[in-house]
């Protein structure tokens, strides 16, 4: 089957509401993000964020391929998989600001948010550092028969790590259900990933027999199929994937990287923005297909938005821990 | 330990009975590691458990620490009981990022939500003429790391009761194992017990001085006080048995009770368990003391491989020995 009739069929089964959903949440993450850089600009976030705006269509179409109960790892760069595995905006919004209604009791923070009840294993501040948590998590799914898929979501720059390929080669060998999705936004945080990257990337994968695909990252319904396939072939025992997905990140590195001329120049960003932003080029799909029309999109987008500044004046109103928290949760 | 001892076992055999009673008292406990299955590593603890338990439950990894360590992470938040086996504690250093980043933080990032139930089984001590990356003492570097705990017994009953405890712990133990102790024989009864973390074990009752010692040293130190019986003095052996959760306690009342303490580690003494213990005492004893608080730990050196060499490294019966008698003014 070629890709593009593998495609239509998946979206021909797709009902209209689960397309709206996948939009919203694309939505939800980019609104998201733009309150995030809007508190840091107000000072009223402690330390910094790193901001997944152009790769929205990555985690909305892996984690639309999901069962609540499979199980994420996400990155320092992890607002989006966190929203689009299900996560509350209220209670992210409050760890960012370090508020004891978070999602870690502020102790974690913008990199750290987990969330047994959506399957968050984590955020991870080390690069590459859940490739083993996610593994691990496969093998118990294995072990216990639970039938639960992991998807360890990196980017480019965790392909310089070797614990990846320690664990992405017992994870072929143990026939794990792991999907391994590298999000390709082109920065290794202030160096175009050819300048670290040797050789081919999807190569990587199947030098271990992983089964190795990459995939537009700006095309929701290109990464959602290619996400259903793995997906399911995972949780049919067939062992762990390897998913590269092309696509940007808008912003610096973190909020604070303004300057970027450096490294990258702002024709480079503004085309990426105008020709392939993920939001734009689904809604117009969406337009196109009739499964939705400008105002009804338009009005979703502004509901949306009213929906972040309200989680945003959740959290600010929130309550810090008190001083003697920070000896809690050392020990379980 | 219990009066009537009915039988006895080596150390090896009492840290493969608490894996074994563990492995069939509750399925989600497995085992992985270089060559643990029908090999048992090649100190032979685990000979025989695949055998009965399978090699689902105990299995052979790759050599891969840094990525089977992770997956012990992954697998114990998410309903297993792992028991990851590292061969030789120098190999710790390839795990350091996902026991540091990652076992010990889980639980305290995620603000209390997620736990990590894993055992990290390993070794330390010198003397077995294996050179400077098979002979360390790494347990001091575990033990700086909140989130963690560690775990240092030094006879047969310490060793099967404390592991049965790290295995039913909600948290990452590192569990270090003096792989010159392996074949050294002890009573252990037949019946189910296990020892808590953060208790001491006074290991012999003396009046003169407090002998704390770890692991590998504890028979040094028993060996110490007997040289010091034969000359007057009355040598009290403590073994914390976990350097964290640590029973300070127990250390500080022993102090207070001998007025002088020497402390006697396998590990690095400059910034070493020792330099932690004594200070715990000097801190805790400070006005009953008669002398300061003597640090003995492995020579500040890489571990040499030639015998007269590599033997200097670490204490003795004779330098116990002899360092006490100096501190109680018999020397």
């Amino acid at each position: 089957m070629t890709m593009a009739t593998e495609l239509s069929k998946a979206n021909a089964t797709l009902k209209t509401e689960q397309w709206m959903r996948m939009y919203r949440r694309m939505v939800m993450i980019r609104e998201f993000e733009e309150q995030v850089n809007e508190l840091y600009t107000r000072a009223l976030m402690p330390g910094l964020a790193h901001l997944y705006v152009g790769e929205e269509a990555v985690a909305v179409g892996i984690c639309e391929a999901l069962q609540p109960t499979d199980y994420i790892t996400s990155t320092h760069r992890g607002h989006g998989h966190c929203v689009a595995k299900g996560a509350s905006p209220d209670r992210m919004f409050a760890e960012l600001l370090g508020k004891e209604a978070g999602y870690c009791r502020g102790k974690g923070g913008s990199m750290h948010i987990a969330d047994p009840a959506t399957g968050n294993l984590g955020a991870n501040a080390i690069v590459g550092g859940s490739a083993g948590i996610a593994t691990g998590a496969a093998l118990s799914s294995k072990r216990l028969g639970t039938g639960r898929v992991a998807v360890c979501f990196f980017g480019e720059g965790a392909l310089g790590q070797g614990v990846l390929y320690e664990v992405m080669n017992l994870a072929a060998l143990w026939k794990l259900p792991v999907i391994y999705v590298c999000e390709n936004n082109l920065y290794t945080e202030y160096t175009h990933y050819s300048e670290t990257t040797a050789g081919d990337i999807l190569a990587r994968g199947t030098a271990f027999g992983v089964h190795a695909e990459s995939v537009d990252g700006q095309d929701v319904r290109a990464v959602y199929a290619a996400a259903q396939r793995l997906v399911d072939l995972a949780r049919k025992g067939e062992g762990p994937a390897f998913l590269v997905c092309a696509t940007y990140r808008y912003s610096g590195h973190h909020v604070g990287d303004i300057n970027r001329e450096y490294y990258r120049s702002k024709q480079e960003e503004q085309e990426w923005k105008t020709k392939r932003d993920p939001i734009k080029n689904f809604t117009a799909w969406l337009i196109d297909q009739k499964l939705s029309d400008a105002s009804t999109l338009g009005g979703m987008q502004s509901e949306v938005r009213a929906e972040m500044k309200a989680a945003v004046e959740f959290a600010i109103a929130a309550p810090y821990p008190t001083p003697e928290q920070a000896e809690e949760d050392v020990y379980a | 330990m219990p009066e009537v001892a009915t039988r006895e076992l080596t150390f090896a055999q009492a840290i493969r009975e608490a894996l074994a009673e563990e492995m069939r008292r509750d399925s989600r406990v497995c085992i992985f590691g270089e060559d643990v299955a029908e090999a048992g590593t090649p100190f032979k603890v685990l000979s025989g458990l695949v055998e009965e338990f399978g090699r689902e439950r105990v299995m052979d990894t790759p050599i891969s620490e840094a990525g089977f360590t992770g997956m012990g992470v992954g697998a114990a938040m998410t309903g297993l009981r792992p028991v990851v086996d590292i061969m030789f504690g120098d190999f710790l250093t390839l795990t350091m990022d996902q026991l540091v980043n990652q076992a010990a933080k889980v639980h305290y990032m995620s603000g209390g939500t997620w736990k990590v139930p894993m055992v990290l089984r390993t070794t330390l001590g010198a003397t077995r003429r294996s050179a400077a990356q098979h002979s360390q003492s790494l347990h001091a570097w575990l033990s700086h790391v909140p989130g963690l705990k560690v775990v240092m017994p030094s006879t047969p009953y310490d060793a099967k009761g404390l592991l049965k405890t790290a295995i039913r712990d909600e948290n990452p133990v590192v569990f270090f194992e003096d792989k010159m102790m392996y074949k050294q024989k002890g009573p252990v009864p037949e019946e189910e017990y296990t020892i808590p973390f953060g208790a001491a074990d006074v290991k012999r009752k003396g009046e003169d001085i407090t002998i704390v010692a770890t692991s590998s040293m504890v028979q040094v130190a028993l060996g110490a006080a007997e040289l010091l019986e034969k000359i007057g003095v009355g040598a009290e052996v403590i073994d914390p048995r976990t350097t964290w959760p640590l029973d300070e306690k127990t250390l500080i009342e022993s102090a207070k009770k001998t007025s002088r303490a020497i402390v006697v580690d396998e590990g690095y003494g400059r910034y070493g368990v020792t330099g932690e213990i004594a200070s715990v005492i000097a801190e805790g004893a400070f006005y009953n003391l008669e002398a300061p608080v003597k640090r003995m730990g492995a020579m500040h050196v890489p571990i040499p491989f030639s015998p007269p060499l590599e033997d200097v490294t670490v204490p003795t019966e004779q330098t116990v020995f002899e360092a006490a008698r100096t501190l109680c003014g018999k020397g």
